[in-house]
């Protein structure tokens, strides 16, 4: 087990090789000149050259992205062109609402999510069933940022429950905080319930035709028991897998929400970043939410092993 | 035609709409996703007759106009029509969709039949689709659309690259566990050459996967787009498309919701039509995985 858990850390590696390598070429390879990009219309020549200069632009391309991997090697992710602050600290003052919002989204959605899946598969063929599935394909084909603007609307506009938008934090004034998170979590979770809901269902259905299943009813065992203990237990690999992949879709989730409700994070940091062409930004959180991906993943692939011993590398 | 008659004892149209009502009855979902999507495709080429207005022009006396008789959906902040613009901006959902879903289908084909079969090519070629998958797919349409400035090429290739690694890990999956198959030994000793294994034997397995597939991206591209539009850096301001409509709305959402609120139910509905339609496909093409689904 030591030996698979260090094989797959090992396995990370390139992965961030390859998203450092395609960032790096991204932003070198597009049409136009950086530097004049990034000055904008209305800038002199020497305000280029002083961009070029600060981006290393002059160097040739295999020295510019030896000399990029040897500053992250050091934790440096660079210097934001704009504000000319480093990219790190930048990141450091606006993690807390994303990671916020992510915890919330991701407890919301597992809480609700599960149960329902279980409930569809418990009644697998009936109404219920496919009541909820409806909603789950609904779920996936509604935009977050459409969601978001209807939520606002009714809750926030019609009915004055809650606030429009922004973002308190949690250590400043609880209350404040859960008042403004209530909306952007729900948006966020929609897309993330409607696939947990689906893989719940299928995996709690696949486990429930088993023997040991057939079994534990024949011995008498209540309903719940039977979905509580014996299928959700062995259902939960693919679940914790399926939470595993969808941090892909909360991180793209969590732009547009934070976009939509005007919260000060990460995606936001990013998305202002991209349209001001702040090339450093750009690649220092393209790189984070990438290695998120990656040792997220890696934690669900160890934790597999742990839940479902019949795994063996 | 009378021959035909004759012999079924039924007429064409009696036909049909027995085939018709054994289709609905077999597979609901396939049915109702096509015929949206039928309706959708109808609204977005015959736009300029379905008692559209110009969805370009500026027209200030009109603006803001609150949904009722004259404009169905309302006006924005220019005084233009949003009943016009969200059929006009069906076009460019419909196309985008399905660009994207058949140039990720191809490119991710040839590269997973690469992976899949030439052993040297897997390990290289599978590293980058990692390292592709694990880039946030809506940040990466973002940042290349915005680095190689907006039109509808850029933005349908931006949205295209995040959802290729996806076909290809599909593709190759389907090569290893086919290339086991009996048939494709006895292929391989008989000697066969490989394009023709390829082409012949293993290409005909991965096309009803694909097909679904191709519907799941189709719906993901629509929302891609229309995000990017969104977000200001889709395809170009003057083209009408739901994400650049709903892009218009943000400033005056608390005045005029409507401008967001009905080219979102469009591609929602959209999505979802594309959506039912790849579950029912699935289900259809792949009754091992309906049961469990």
């Amino acid at each position: 087990m030591l030996a698979f858990i260090a094989k797959r850390m090992l396995a990370t590696i390139p992965v961030l090789g390859v998203v450092a390598l395609f960032v790096f070429l991204m932003l070198r390879l597009s049409p136009g000149d950086p530097a004049s990009i990034i000055a904008g219309d209305y800038a002199s020549p020497s305000d280029i050259e002083r961009i070029r200069e600060q981006l290393g632009l002059n160097a040739s391309i295999p020295v510019q992205f030896g000399k990029w991997i040897w500053t992250l090697a050091h934790g440096d992710l660079g210097i934001s062109i704009f504000t000319n602050l480093p990219v790190t600290k930048l990141i450091a003052q606006r993690v807390e609402p994303t990671l916020m919002l992510s915890l919330t989204t991701l407890v919301f959605a597992v809480l609700i999510a599960v149960p329902l899946g279980v409930i569809a598969a418990w009644k697998a063929g009936t109404w219920i069933d496919r009541t909820i599935m409806i909603l789950a394909v609904a779920g996936f084909s509604i935009p977050v940022f459409v969601l978001g603007y209807i939520l606002i609307f009714q809750f926030s506009l019609e009915l004055r429950w809650l606030p429009v938008q922004g973002y308190t934090s949690p250590f400043v004034d609880f209350w404040k905080f859960t008042r403004h998170i209530t909306l952007p979590t729900v948006t966020l979770s929609v897309i993330y319930i409607a696939l947990i809901t689906r893989i719940t269902r299928a995996s709690v259905i696949e486990v429930l035709e088993e023997d040991y299943i057939r079994t534990a009813r024949a011995k008498g065992q209540s309903e719940r028991i039977v979905l509580l203990r014996h299928a959700l237990k062995n259902a939960a690999v693919p679940i914790v897998t399926v939470i595993g992949l969808g941090v892909a879709l909360l991180i793209g989730g969590v732009v547009i929400t934070e976009s939509v409700f005007n919260i000060p994070g990460l995606g936001r940091l990013v998305v202002d970043a991209i349209l001001k062409r702040d090339y450093p930004i750009i690649q220092g959180l393209i790189l984070v939410f990438s290695m998120v991906y990656v040792m997220v993943n890696l934690v669900v692939d160890i934790i597999y092993t742990i839940v479902d011993p019949r795994i063996r590398y | 035609m009378s021959a035909i008659t004759e012999r079924t004892g039924l007429g064409f149209r009696s036909r049909m709409t027995n085939l018709r009502r054994s289709l609905l009855a077999q597979h609901p979902t396939m049915v109702i996703g096509g015929s949206m999507l039928i309706v959708m495709t109808a609204c977005a080429i015959f736009a300029p007759w379905l008692f559209t207005g110009d969805p370009i022009t500026f027209n200030p006396i009109d603006r803001l106009k609150s949904p009722g008789d004259t404009f169905w959906f309302g006006t924005d902040m220019f005084g233009r029509d949003i009943y016009s613009r969200t059929i006009y901006g069906t076009r460019i959902s419909l196309v985008i969709g399905l660009s994207a879903a058949v140039l990720s289908v191809a490119f991710g084909l040839v590269i997973g039949l690469a992976a899949g079969y030439v052993r040297i090519l897997d390990a290289i070629l599978m590293r980058v689709m990692d390292g592709l998958m694990a880039i946030p797919g809506i940040l990466l349409a973002i940042a290349l659309v915005s680095l190689s400035g907006a039109s509808l090429l850029t933005v349908t290739i931006a949205i295209t690259i995040p959802e290729i690694p996806r076909v290809v890990r599909l593709v190759r999956a389907i090569v290893l566990s086919v290339r086991e198959e009996p048939y494709v030994e006895a292929a391989v000793a008989a000697g066969t050459r490989l394009p023709l294994i390829l082409i012949r034997h293993i290409l005909p397995n991965t096309i009803p996967p694909l097909i679904v597939q191709a519907t799941y991206v189709c719906a993901s591209a629509m929302l891609t787009e229309a995000l990017l539009g969104f977000l200001g850096v889709g395809t170009p301001p003057e083209i009408p498309s739901w994400g650049n409509i709903m892009a218009e709305g943000r400033t005056y959402f608390q005045l005029a919701p409507w401008i967001i609120f009905f080219p979102g139910a469009a591609l929602a509905l959209t999505v979802l039509a594309v959506n039912v339609l790849g579950d029912g496909l699935r289900d259809t093409l792949d009754p091992r995985i309906a049961k469990k689904m």
